[in-house]
């Protein structure tokens, strides 16, 4: 079977002694800033993302960027369910009924119901992406310059379907985010583009820049807004293992978390957040104790919480397979795999079989990890989440700034830092998502570079998009996508008008 | 006769968006365009901020008639001592050296917090400049001069 060689050959990357020591150091990293409250996984990956380039090996330093990946979001979930405090807003369904079972003196149950339903869904999706993988990656290659451009404006479009906020914002986002991308030197005529005679930028803005100022400055900034005690209110977790009782009830919601997440992960956008929400409203529709939801419901936390890291699992599908972002955190994984000199999409799964089969094995392992040694390390988090916030952060600029500089040793990357930390701080206190904006600025110079491919190819006749029928059909998604999110956002503002003219 | 109130948040918001789209539509005004068959380096970027330029004017007209949430408030402390601090690295990681450039940005971020207090910023600073050295230099091996020329090293 090749599905079981290439799992053997993963597996045997993954597991040589130094990667499972990166995956650890990712793991054990990604949780201990994940659980830091108001640092959500993308900040976190943003900021320690320089750290994994100190590896010289590119499989390594993948492999303990998904480390970091996992060790965030299970931290945002401790977060969510010890403080209320969602790292990011795909925890935020967890809070909802494991904050409560903390204030229950369930606490200990809660972590371990999220720890095992993340276990199980990461094992399925594993070997979802392993199975899926190979055959996209086969349509991917029949990929011309025009299927290229089509499949990214699709990705762009649905990450501004899946924006929270207004659509029209996140357009802009998605617009400023590419032009931004475009900052450099342009790769066919040599020339240098809005650099402002600063030649330290010809090679275009540094990506772990403008990641770190725009999740990481913008978060500390906004934490610094008004800084007030956070009450701890859990010191002491007990009872970690569920009771059978616990186990019984939590099966059925795992299992049906682990199929939602899977199948909306691979959307672009925000699929983890989606499936979570689903999972929940799920869960408390085929309950037989609705009125529990919310009052600490160990269903409410099985099932959201698989469902979360089952689409975060997914979503590596559309990266490996065609080397398009669709979320933020794969966003930092293409520019990772690129820093690192390696070219995402369809071919990295003939060219780096061990980088590839490597990667998925150690989500396994990653997950694996995270089981065995968070749930003895509880201690260790909860402790950590007494730290006061003004003690965290002159450390986390402190590192971001080495962080930043040991990527080029280019003191003007830590200029841009700046400019990023304002802009992105701006947004957010604007109502804008940066998300698109990350997704714009990777995608951004590859767009373009596929476009003039694709009109050099077609002599100028832009109907090549959608006579090419793959990029036709890629097209009229793009096109449906655009029409489904225009029509809630239509009949949100008659409501609103309606509202002002009642009032 | 009524007047034109614009909601500051989406107002805000467009403005900076066609601030941006202008000042890349200019800059790829004075490149070479080329044709759709052979685009010049300024034509992508010229027909993304046209783009741009109108989504802002759209967000602006809407911030007339639809009002958003409000800003709120500004983490102005923040951004005085929060942002100089990279910026400082930058500027001083070469001529200082790698230890006291983190001792520096590290000190002048604590006092982003009005709870820092003077010898907590220097013990808390000099504990990271200290673990960077080891961690960084040490450790890991970064290539960094521990103290620079301007200190006579």
């Amino acid at each position: 079977m090749e599905l079981i060689d290439n799992l053997i050959l993963g597996f045997s990357t993954a597991s040589t002694l130094s990667n499972l020591a990166f995956c650890l150091i990712g793991v054990l990293l990604g949780t201990l800033i994940g659980v830091l409250p108001g640092i959500g996984a993308t900040a976190t990956i943003a900021m320690l993302l320089p750290i994994t380039f100190q590896i010289g090996d590119p499989v390594a330093s993948l492999i303990m960027l998904a480390g970091v990946y996992y060790g965030a979001q299970y931290g945002g979930s401790t977060t969510a369910i010890l403080i209320n405090m969602p790292g990011e807003s795909s925890s935020a369904v967890t809070a909802i009924d494991g904050y409560q079972m903390a204030r229950n003196g369930r606490a200990g149950a809660a972590l371990a119901t999220a720890a095992i339903g993340s276990f199980f869904a990461g094992t399925v999706s594993t070997f979802l992406i392993a199975l899926f993988a190979p055959p996209l990656t086969a349509i991917a290659l029949k990929f011309g310059a025009a299927e290229y451009v089509s499949l990214m404006i699709v990705g762009l479009i649905s990450s501004i379907a899946l924006a929270h906020g207004s659509v029209i914002k996140a357009i802009g986002m998605v617009l400023l985010g590419l032009l931004l991308g475009l900052v450099g030197t342009d790769v066919v005529s040599g020339a240098p583009r809005f650099i402002m005679g600063i030649t330290d930028y010809a090679d275009g803005l540094n990506f772990v820049a403008v990641a770190v100022g725009v999740f990481g400055i913008a978060e500390i900034l906004r934490n610094l807004e008004n800084e007030h005690d956070r009450s701890v209110l859990i010191t002491n977790v007990q009872g970690l293992l569920p009771t059978r009782e616990d186990f019984r009830r939590m099966a059925a919601p795992i299992l049906r978390g682990t199929a939602i997440g899977s199948a909306l992960g691979i959307l672009p956008g925000a699929g983890a957040i989606l499936a979570a929400f689903a999972s929940y409203t799920i869960e408390k529709r085929v309950s037989k104790h609705p009125e529990q939801f919310g009052k600490g419901a160990i269903e409410g936390v099985a099932g959201p919480e698989s469902a979360n890291n089952a689409g975060a699992q997914t979503s590596f599908i559309p990266m490996l397979t065609l080397g398009i972002p669709t979320n933020p955190v794969m966003a930092m994984m293409i520019g990772a795999m690129i820093i690192q000199g390696i070219v995402p999409g369809p071919n990295v799964v003939s060219e780096q079989p061990a980088l590839f089969w490597g990667i998925i094995a150690s989500m396994w392992i990653g997950n694996f990890l995270l089981i065995v040694l968070n749930l003895p390390l509880i201690g260790l988090w909860v402790k950590l989440l007494t730290v006061p916030y003004y003690i965290l952060f002159p450390i986390i600029m402190a590192f971001c700034a080495i962080g930043i500089y040991s990527v080029n040793s280019n003191a003007y990357d830590l200029y841009a830092v700046a400019f990023f930390g304002i802009l992105g701080y701006a947004m957010m206190k604007l109502r804008c998502e940066p998300a698109p904006l990350l997704l714009g600025f990777v995608l951004g110079p590859l767009l373009e570079e596929n476009l003039r491919r694709a009109m050099i190819l077609s002599k100028g006749d832009p109907s090549t998009f959608i006579t090419r029928p793959i990029s036709a059909g890629l097209l009229v998604l793009a096109l449906a996508v655009l029409i489904i999110v225009f029509l809630p956002a239509v009949r949100r503002k008659r409501a609103e008008v309606f509202v002002e003219e009642t009032a | 006769m009524k007047s034109v109130r614009i909601d500051t948040t989406n107002g805000l918001c467009g403005a900076l968006l066609i601030v941006f789209g202008l000042f890349f539509a200019f800059q790829s005004l004075s490149m070479d365009l080329g044709t759709a068959l052979r685009m010049g380096p300024g034509y992508f970027p010229l027909v993304l901020s046209g783009i741009l330029v109108l989504v802002g004017t759209v967000i602006l007209i809407q911030a007339t008639r639809v009002a958003s949430e409000p800003i709120g408030p500004l983490a102005w402390r923040g951004m005085l001592l929060i942002l100089p601090a990279p910026i400082f690295f930058g500027l001083t990681v070469r001529g200082l050296g790698f230890v006291p450039a983190v001792f520096i940005t590290a000190f002048i971020a604590s006092f982003a917090s009005v709870r820092m207090k003077p010898l907590a910023a220097f013990v808390l600073s000099a504990g990271v400049a200290i673990f960077s050295y080891l961690v960084f230099t040490k450790g890991l091996g970064l290539p960094f001069r521990p103290f620079g020329p301007w200190l006579g090293f």
